[in-house]
């Protein structure tokens, strides 16, 4: 089981790397998809031992929306905003990646500080958690397109579910879904918000969204 | 109590159904004036009783608590807050009637009634939290009437100084509340006495601040000559005679938690009160805008209900059971008096800006004769607000002047010399506010008309009158009956002092009988006058001739000529701006005068401070770029900064 698990966390870290590296937006919106299927089949690797049917059904639905709906929304987005589907980092990629081991480091170090309390956590878990939600939040400040922010709030939220779903164990599935539902808003409102926006003004890119400051 | 929720309900209930209904104004005044005289019923028989009663409930917010209680102190508030709340209901029916078609009413009489509601839900609060609640949504309400006319920019300009002048002293009150909460372990008001001697002062000032910027304590006070005149008459009267009362309620009630008051408090309330009265009353005497005149009146009023809790805070400190019980008695007194008389005053001003179009006071005159029940009401207001006898303002005055000169002869002098200047001091606001109100009557109502605006003034229909003769017979009544009254309230009086009524110097039936006698001269020299006209003609001529061969209403004193003398006498203060061109010339023609006193905190202390603030602010603006990723950076910045802080 601990095996399972820890296979499923060099994955996330591997999917994160990858994710800093990447150069084309499709390609981008496939790995996140990949990582999505993964934190999605992690409720199944943590409670091997007793499958509810509410865990399955949690897998379930997870892996559809993450693996699936947003992937098809995303790269449906992409087609209908008809942009360079270049990710036109303000960080470029080897630096990216250098950032990004460098923010595992300190994950790591912070996971072995941080003590959970009541709860006795694979090893790996909390620190690769940690990493996903900075490579999250990196992601949404070093990228332009209003699409990769997208993808950043994603894996910033797969952080939070990876942290949840093994450390905590017993998050009431009222919660679960509803946490599941907020991103499905959001994705969906963003995918139409980028659209919009590439229609008004021919691209999607942030950095011009600026006009609005004071 | 039942009575008291019932209305309060009733007036929500009312207030929301305004909102949808489309003859919103009966709906809204009827629902405000049914659930001011159910709450008014249960508030008068509270007090009569002496006894208190609470009710609580069970609230999902951590820390809140729906606790209401309803002893003397909150009843004796909640007489005037219900009673002028009535009147003013039933005085906006027709001042309001002019808007319709032009204007939404709905939203008017909702946030009137919610207005009125929050002021009895703060009264009776006894939960932090749910005061602190009742409190913003009080501010709201007032906030979003004040703005009834947003279309003028002045109206905007008033409401925000309004927003932010609220949000400044809630500021001070949330500080306030989460202290005594973390030392009485609850928000709730039962815990609070419970509070260690070395936090009293602090909490003291804080009160203080929060409180007094509602009240308008004179460098807190900016908010008021805005926002009174921006807003509808009957809402003018509402705020002024009751709103800012709240402020002085929850500084009474939180001197209740505070323990034994050291002198000093005594002192800082008397040098609060002294600096608002006088330099409340010079501003007042400066203005032209009869409201703006109205609402520095209000800042006087409040600095000598602050006289009145210096004089008690004094005697509590110094164990004098004279000192404290007439210092409360009086600040407590000219709470429901400044109610009354101020709510008069304002419904009286409301009439003159519907008849006429114009606050501008050097454009009326002769209204006396145009709007007879406007003029003598108001004549009645000025009368009483100025402390003349048998008026009820010249009774709350004369019980603080008798507190105060019976601490005068007391032997310590940290409390003789504050109560002397105390004296001295109302002796001054009273004189002042008298000359002020001989100007303001005099220029609006006496004499003949300055400009079109006056000629055509008619009076005000009936809805409005109603209001305004019923004030103007309250004010006599306190000040006829003021024995009576003074028995009446002696409860909250006990509740706040600690001293019984039961010790009653002999002095006080002795104004009743004075005035009463007054009256009776009055009335006796009027009939006198009368026979001997009987078989008289009695003509008529014109006010003022001063023996020109064609007197003009233009050569009448106007009401910054009139208050001349006193303004120059006090120009430090007042720091007036002049803007003149004299005639010059053996055939002068084109001179003009004119004068503007704009209120030196807002100008001297405020408008610098909040540059200062703005320059400050505005050298941080490198860091509004405008774009996501940097704001995203700096919140990923400082939750990793936090972590790694924690962590080390």
């Amino acid at each position: 089981m601990s095996l399972l698990i820890e296979s499923a966390m060099v994955l996330l870290v591997l999917t994160n790397l990858t994710l800093l590296g990447l150069s084309r937006l499709r390609s981008c919106i496939r790995v996140v998809a990949v990582q999505g299927i993964v934190l999605g089949l992690l409720p199944l690797a943590a409670h091997a031992d007793d499958l509810a049917p509410r865990i399955i059904l949690l897998a379930g639905g997870t892996v559809a929306l993450k693996g699936f709906v947003f992937p098809w929304m995303l790269l449906r987005a992409l087609r209908v905003a008809n942009v360079r589907h270049e990710v036109e980092p303000i960080v470029g990629y080897t630096l990216s990646i250098v950032i990004g081991i460098a923010g595992f480091g300190m994950s790591l170090w912070v996971g072995s500080r941080l003590t959970i309390p009541g709860a006795a956590a694979p090893p790996l878990v909390l620190p690769v958690a940690l990493f996903t939600i900075l490579v999250g939040l990196f992601v949404i400040v070093s990228r332009r397109k209003a699409l990769t922010q997208v993808l950043g709030y994603l894996v910033l939220e797969n952080g939070m579910y990876a942290f949840g779903i093994v450390l905590v164990g017993e998050i009431p599935m009222l919660v679960e879904l509803g946490v599941l539902l907020d991103v499905f808003v959001a994705v969906l409102v963003m995918g139409i918000a980028i659209y919009h926006i590439s229609r008004e003004y021919d691209h999607i890119d942030v950095d011009e969204l600026d006009a609005l400051r004071g | 109590m039942n009575l008291l929720l019932f209305g309060i309900t009733l007036l929500v209930a009312g207030g929301s159904a305004a909102l949808l209904a489309r003859r919103s104004s009966w709906l809204g005044a009827g629902s405000a004036v049914l659930g001011c005289a159910a709450g008014l019923i249960g508030a008068v028989r509270a007090l009569a009783a002496g006894a208190s009663e609470s009710w609580r409930l069970a609230w999902e917010i951590p820390g809140g608590s729906f606790a209401v209680e309803l002893d003397a102190l909150s009843a004796f508030f909640l007489i005037p807050i219900l009673g002028l709340s009535a009147l003013a209901a039933i005085y906006g029916v027709g001042y309001l009637d002019s808007w319709r078609g032009k204007k939404a009413l709905g939203p008017v009489w909702f946030f009137t009634n919610t207005l009125i509601a929050s002021m009895a839900m703060v009264v009776i609060a006894r939960n932090g939290l749910l005061f602190l609640v009742a409190w913003e949504v009080m501010a709201l309400a007032s906030f979003f009437l004040v703005g009834f006319e947003h279309e003028k920019p002045a109206v905007r300009e008033a409401a925000w100084v309004y927003f932010v002048a609220g949000h400044f002293g809630t500021a001070f009150l949330i500080v306030f509340f989460l202290l005594l909460g973390r030392e009485a372990g609850s928000l709730d008001f039962e815990g609070f006495d419970r509070v260690a001697p070395a936090m009293s002062a602090p909490l003291f000032l804080m009160a203080l601040v929060g409180f007094g910027t509602k009240a308008g304590f004179m460098p807190l006070h900016v908010w008021l000559p805005d926002a009174h005149p921006a807003a509808p008459s009957h809402v003018s009267a509402l705020m002024s005679g009751v709103m800012i009362k709240t402020g002085i309620y929850g500084l009474v009630r939180a001197l209740t938690f505070l323990g034994a008051p050291p002198p000093w408090w005594g002192w800082t309330l008397i040098g609060v009160g002294l600096v608002s009265g006088v330099l409340g009353v010079l501003f007042a005497l400066a203005q032209h805008d009869l409201k703006r005149l109205l609402a520095y009146h209000s800042v006087e009023n409040i600095g000598i209900i602050a006289l009145g809790a210096g004089v008690g805070v004094l005697g509590q400190a110094a164990g004098s059971p004279a000192l404290a019980f007439f210092g409360w008695a009086g600040a407590l007194l000219h709470v429901v008096n400044h109610a009354l008389f101020k709510g008069l005053l304002f419904l009286g001003a409301g009439s003159v800006l519907h008849a006429t179009g114009t606050r501008e006071m050097d454009h009326l005159g002769g209204l006396l004769k145009r709007m007879p029940v406007t003029g003598v009401t108001f004549l009645i207001g000025a009368a009483a607000i100025s402390g003349l006898p048998p008026l009820n303002g010249f009774v709350s005055e004369f019980l603080i002047l008798l507190g105060a000169f019976s601490g005068a002869c007391s032997k310590s002098a940290s409390t003789a010399v504050p109560v002397l200047v105390t004296i001295g001091g109302l002796a001054l606001i009273s004189g002042l506010a008298a000359a002020c109100f001989t100007k303001a009557f005099g220029v609006v109502f006496l004499g003949e008309p300055r400009g079109e605006h006056a000629h055509h003034a008619h009076e005000a229909g009936l809805a409005m009158r109603i209001p305004m003769v019923l004030l103007a017979a309250a004010c006599f009544a306190v000040g006829l009956l003021a024995p009576a009254v003074l028995r009446f309230m002696a409860p909250a009086v006990k509740q706040v002092s600690g001293v019984d009524f039961a010790g009653s110097p002999s002095s006080r039936p002795a104004i009743a009988w004075g005035a009463a006698a007054f009256l009776t001269v009055v009335g006796g020299l009027a009939l006198v006058r009368r026979r001997l006209l009987a078989g008289r003609t009695v003509g008529e001529t014109v006010t003022w001739d001063c023996g020109y061969a064609r007197p003009g209403p233009r050569m009448q004193y106007t009401s910054s000529s009139f208050a001349q003398p006193l303004t120059d006498l006090f120009a430090t203060f007042l720091r007036t701006r002049r803007t003149q061109s004299p005639p010059s010339g053996y055939f002068p023609r084109n001179a003009s005068y004119a004068t503007e006193t704009p209120d030196v905190c807002r100008e001297g202390l405020f408008r610098n401070a909040f540059l200062g603030g703005a320059w400050v602010l505005g050298k941080l603006g490198w860091l509004q770029q405008g774009r996501v990723h940097l704001y995203v950076l700096y919140i990923a910045l400082t939750l990793l900064a936090l972590l790694m802080w924690s962590l080390r």
